[in-house]
């Protein structure tokens, strides 16, 4: 078992000089390799050892073969895109909307109808930039796991291996910032409570 | 006493937060307000006028509020210019950077409008 387990090291080496980036089916090659080349009667631990290395390998070709059935075309060309697209819609029409109620206001505001009235409704259209900030962020995560996706696809589908094909992946930066949840977030005491400190 | 004849620049992308933000404004007094899409044309405007405040969010493209802010105190006509930030970033570590870099004041978004208020009347009193 010792040789065997050198001779399969050995094997691995080689492999990984002349293939730096292996790919997942080569990984299923080695091991019906390794188990092709075992002779002889084994010992319960080996033989455990056997089953383990083949299960392995079986595990790698269903993942390969669940992964290529993934359709990812289909994530990529339509569910995504039509995703981002209905978003957008709601920004667009929210925002629409927002601008025809401040329209409203200020006209309120010129008939002298007071600021106990129209204050409340200014600030209640700032919903549109904080729900803007948060679509933007759904969107930018949706485009990056489409973009992780089509990676992981492509890793084991050697056929998909087009690099340029794929969407770029968006810097982790992107996904950063803006609006925070509420019980993430803090309050404006909190910020006048972490200014006072300097 | 506040000089609420001084012209107040507000900056931000989202043409709407802008006209929320000068209408805020009128109701508190301020009538002079001119607008900015972002750091770059606010800086542009700055250099170019007087002003007594400068109200501006953080995440715009290309020049952020954040660099409008370094870029102003780096300004010797402009360095003591009233600057608070009005933005939806929260995390302390962005306060942090803003106070560092030398921001008068912080409004984090959603707000009101006592709050804008408060904040700069104690803006301005500190600078006045």
């Amino acid at each position: 078992m010792q040789d065997e387990s050198s001779a399969l090291a050995h094997r691995l080496d080689q492999l990984k000089q002349r293939y730096p980036q292996a790919e997942p089916a080569m990984v299923a090659e080695v091991v019906r390799a390794v188990l092709a080349s075992m002779q002889g009667d084994l010992t319960a631990p080996e033989t455990a050892l056997l089953a383990e290395v083949a299960e392995l390998g079986r595990t790698i070709a269903r993942a390969r073969a669940e992964i290529a059935a993934l359709k990812v075309d289909d994530i990529t060309a339509s569910h995504i895109p039509s995703a981002t697209d209905e978003l957008d819609a709601i920004v667009a029409h929210t925002a629409a909307a927002t601008e025809q109620i401040l329209e409203v206001c200020e006209k309120l505001d010129a008939q002298g109808l007071g600021p106990e009235v129209t204050t409340p409704i200014y600030e209640a259209c700032s919903f549109q930039d904080i729900t803007g900030q948060r679509i933007s962020k759904v969107v930018a995560t949706l485009k990056a796991i489409d973009a992780k996706v089509a990676h992981i696809v492509a890793a084991f589908t050697p056929e998909l291996d087009d690099a340029d094909a794929l969407p770029e992946m968006p810097a982790d930066a992107e996904l950063l910032n803006g609006p925070q949840l509420p019980v993430h977030a803090m309050d404006q005491s909190d910020i006048d409570r972490l200014l006072a400190d300097f | 006493m506040i000089d609420k004849s001084m012209n107040v620049l507000i900056v931000d992308d989202y043409k709407t937060m802008l006209r929320i933000i000068r209408n805020l404004l009128k109701q508190i007094e301020f009538h002079n307000v001119e607008e900015a899409s972002d750091g770059s044309e606010a800086l542009s405007k700055l250099r170019g006028g007087q002003f007594g405040l400068v109200i501006s969010d953080w995440n715009m493209q290309p020049m952020t509020g954040l660099q409008l802010l370094q870029e102003v105190r780096a300004d010797a006509r402009l360095r003591h210019l009233p600057f608070i930030m009005v933005t939806a970033e929260s995390k302390s570590e962005n306060v942090v950077a803003a106070k560092q870099a030398g921001v008068s004041n912080y409004i984090v978004k959603p707000f009101n409008a006592e709050t804008l208020k408060e904040k700069i009347e104690k803006v301005l009193v500190h600078a006045g």
